[in-house]
């Protein structure tokens, strides 16, 4: 099929939310059999635009036209009869089905299922565009990348030629992307039009055809890839040009701070989460973790700071043993943790509260008697100069702060009660490039302090430009503890996939 | 054309009264058009519902009696929903109060009077407290849903009232009426300007509650717990104290309404000692914001509202439903209200008319 000629278009589409405007009259044109990557920060306005093509949100003004006509989509089945399919990040599959019945979900026509017929439709399909996918497996056995494959079937199966990924590679290992990577090209020669959502630089390079980059609401340019560069893409993006660099400094000491030892824990159902892990963390060093989403980071980091039942095993803190005792008192021995769930505000924050309210959730456990404000909201003027927080004022619900600001002063409060460790999880978790850096100084500046970290992140590459070591975990289990100066994203990832490293580097 | 609701941005302190404004004035518009229909004089009615309220001394002081029970259990279920405890158990736990309480004013009437009121006032409190603690304990161990258990209480306790008004508590004097045996005069409230001192306590407890949710730890624990149950447990709050905790303040403070119900206004106790006050409640408190001294209005308002409703019932032979009914009319639009403080609706196709033009 020919590339050039335009299929959708997208013009002057304006959508506001209260008193913020997402997309500010942004244009798109998306090419038949093209891939086209959207590129921004958070808040760009990406995946706005791209629910409003899904038929998901309703533009409060604007035009789109879908091989040439105008078409308006009052909810999602519009635009999936018009042949707009979407790709979640967060996939929408019934766990206790099997795939087939996953596909056959939510089809209108007809009172009975032929199954066997619609089995040999979906076959087809798959050929066509060279997914595997087994359609017998039952969700729940489903790794996250053939639950992705899963969706993209789906979408097909419901004759779906445009079709949209929004952030597909958040959830995937290096390997699981190259395959994704694959099915997009075999979609691209079908002559369907992928749009795909994204902030990496590096995947946009690799996969793309074409390139527009938004900014805060606004489309900002749409460039050809092959005229384009990693360099110009961030400058347009961010606004102004930037150094990506990630400094790594030197670990200073040898102590051992942290010792971990046999550490297992089961979640509710019983199934065991933490299944005996080993390792030490020293004063000065920062100990990055690698996993795919849920192997076990979460219940990692909540044992770590006495909010997870551990079933057997020994968290020595510097020489005691810590199993066993409250929250309170993990946090009085200096450890402290700040969790970035994917809300951003589930775990360390209230988010109808103001920042004051919210450094006090810290510090009213020392005082006596009545709360005293004056102190928290001494501290809460010295974050927002100290961390260059954006907020009208200390006592606005930290709520309506932006995502990189909420996290800021997460961040700042957890510093600011000078802790010895310091366990951060997805602390950077959708914020943009200058936010993400300013971030990585501040870890920095806690390590040359001698600080103990414990960083738990998705993006390898601030894994690998930022740690000491990397341990990986996968399943529950550590597949390999390697030292970040020697390591590959390609040996993490495999090792993320659960392939044993044969020796672990101290 | 096409109507489509839409999220409002924060709207200031200002916005909020004119919106509330514009709901009262609506609601009284509405309610006279009522009337008219009725065929009474919508401007006669309301300014002697207004008469009803505050006519008189007699008739304010009737107003603050009913406004009493409102203000007290209002506080009580405004702490429990600070923590998203939706205990809507007020009526069962003012009923336990006044049965507790009713327990020593029959029992022990030899005590003097200052001592015995005062133990009647903890026993309520430990009464309201306890049927509290139920649902609490439930929730925290179990996770049970306590707005089911806090309304099934409820039936629970007012069957347990009937239960002794017509068996083992029942006045042998009464010559076979089912009825409790009046207190006698040392278990009854004194009043003070005319009004039994349940209002002073009332008053007081505003203070004490309005320092007790904004100054003190334990306040700022439940707050963050109802926020977050996850942030709680990070900030290292005890999550099972602090339900127990609240849930033993909320009950107690119903429970010690019903003993000033009891001991101060029937005088005895019986199954109309609640009298629906404890659902009643609810609706105050959330239009109180669960902030103590707007409760202490609205409480007071509503129960103008109540006592000009029957007003209007004996001065113009109103039926007691139509009464309701104005009633009814003004609750909703002040509470639909709410709507238009969050979203606005807006009416027209998502396309200007002047862009379709031009295509």
């Amino acid at each position: 099929m020919q590339n050039g000629s335009v299929y959708v278009s997208m013009r002057d589409i304006t959508k506001t939310f209260g008193n913020v405007v997402a997309t500010d009259k942004m244009n798109l044109d998306v090419a038949e059999g093209e891939i086209h990557a959207l590129l921004g920060e958070n808040g760009a306005g990406k995946s706005t635009l791209m629910n409003m093509l899904s038929g998901i949100y309703i533009p409060d003004s604007g035009h789109i036209f879908i091989g040439g006509k105008e078409v308006k989509f009052s909810s999602p089945r519009d635009a999936i009869n018009a042949g707009v399919g979407m790709i979640h990040q967060h996939f929408k599959l019934v766990d206790v089905l099997t795939a087939l019945e996953n596909i056959l979900l939510g089809k209108r026509k007809g009172f009975l299922l032929n199954k066997k017929q619609h089995y040999h439709e979906v076959r087809k399909i798959m050929e066509q565009f060279h997914l595997e996918v087994d359609l017998k497996k039952y969700i729940y056995d489903m790794s996250v990348g053939e639950k992705q494959n899963l969706e993209i079937l789906k979408t097909l199966y419901r004759g779906a030629r445009i079709l949209i990924l929004d952030e597909p590679t958040a959830v995937l290992t290096p390997q699981e992307t190259v395959v994704l990577f694959k099915i997009m090209r075999r979609m691209k020669e079908q002559g369907c039009s992928v749009i795909f959502i994204s902030h990496k630089m590096n995947e946009v390079m690799e996969i793309a055809d074409r390139i527009t980059v938004l900014r805060k609401g606004k489309t900002i340019a749409t460039l050809n890839k092959a005229e384009t560069n990693p360099e110009e893409l961030t400058e347009l993006m961010v606004g102004r040009p930037i150094d990506l660099s990630i400094n790594r400094i030197e670990r200073v000491t040898d102590k051992r701070v942290l010792k971990v030892r046999d550490l297992r824990a089961v979640n509710e159902e019983g199934v065991e989460v933490l299944k005996g892990l080993n390792f030490d963390i020293c004063a000065g060093e920062i100990l990055g973790v690698a996993g795919i989403a849920g192997s076990g980071q979460k219940e990692l980091c909540e044992a770590l700071a006495g909010l997870y039942p551990v079933k057997e095993g020994e968290i020595l803190f510097k020489g005691e043993n810590l199993v066993g005792k409250t929250p309170k008192e993990f946090i009085t021995r200096g450890i402290s943790m700040s969790f970035i769930p994917e809300d951003r505000l589930g775990m360390g924050l209230v988010a109808s509260m103001d920042m004051v309210d919210n450094i006090l959730l810290k510090q009213y456990h020392h005082t006596k008697g009545f709360l005293k404000k004056k102190p928290a909201a001494a501290k809460a003027e010295e974050i927002i100069k100290k961390l260059d927080v954006q907020t009208p004022g200390i006592h606005h619900p930290i709520k309506n702060l932006s995502g990189g600001n909420i996290q800021k002063v997460l961040l700042g409060r957890e510093l600011d009660s000078h802790p010895e460790l310091l366990i951060t999880a997805y602390p950077v978790r959708g914020l943009d490039i200058n936010t993400c850096l300013r971030i990585y100084d501040i870890l920095n500046e806690e390590k040359k302090k001698g600080v103990a970290i414990l960083y738990i992140a998705e993006d390898l590459d601030s894994l690998l430009g930022l740690s000491d070591r990397i341990m990986v975990i996968s399943n529950g289990e550590i597949t390999g503890i390697v030292d970040a100066r020697k390591a590959t994203k390609e040996q993490l990832g495999a090792m993320m996939l659960g392939k044993k490293e044969e020796e672990y580097a101290v | 054309m096409q109507f489509r609701v839409v999220k409002k941005p924060e709207i200031s302190q200002k916005q909020y009264f004119l919106i509330m404004l514009a709901a009262i004035t609506l609601a009284l518009l509405t309610s006279g058009l009522f009337i008219l229909l009725l065929g009474f004089n919508p401007l006669g009615v309301y300014a002697s519902m207004i008469q009803g309220a505050f006519g008189s001394a007699y008739r304010i002081e009737q107003t603050i009696v009913a406004a009493v029970p409102l203000i007290i259990i209002s506080l009580g279920v405004a702490i429990a929903f600070k923590m998203k405890f939706w205990n809507i158990g007020g009526e069962g736990q003012v009923i336990m109060g006044a049965f507790f309480a009713s327990f020593l004013a029959l029992n022990y009437q030899h005590l003097s009077r200052p001592l015995l009121l005062l133990l009647m006032v903890v026993a309520g409190f430990i009464g309201g407290a306890l049927w509290g603690l139920i649902p609490a304990f439930l929730k925290a161990k179990w996770d049970t849903n306590e707005t089911i258990v806090t309304l099934m209480l409820n039936y629970i306790a007012l069957k347990w009232v009937t239960y002794l008004q017509y068996g083992p508590w029942k006045d042998p004097a009464s010559l076979g009426f089912p009825k409790i045996a009046n207190f006698t005069e040392n278990a009854i409230l004194p009043k003070l300007f005319g009004v039994h001192i349940g209002w002073v306590i009332a008053l007081i407890l505003v203070v004490i509650m309005y320092i007790f949710m904004n100054y003190s730890k334990k306040g700022f624990e439940i707050a963050v717990l109802g926020e977050s149950i996850n942030t709680a447990r990070y900030a290292g709050i005890n999550i099972f104290r602090t339900i127990l905790f609240t849930m033993f303040l909320s009950g107690g403070l119903c429970g010690l309404a019903g003993m000033i119900q009891a001991s101060a206004v029937i005088n005895t106790l019986s199954v109309e000692v609640a009298g629906g006050v404890g659902f009643t409640a609810i609706i105050t408190a959330w239009l109180g914001a669960l902030k103590p001294h707007w409760i202490v209005v609205v409480s007071v308002l509503f129960a103008a509202m109540v006592q000009g409703g029957s007003y209007i019932q004996t001065a113009f032979g109103i039926s007691a439903a139509s009464a309701s009914i104005i009633q009814a009319m003004i609750l909703f639009f002040v509470l639909g209200s709410d709507f238009f403080t969050k979203y606005k609706v807006v009416i027209g196709s998502s396309l200007p008319a002047d862009r379709k033009g031009a295509k």
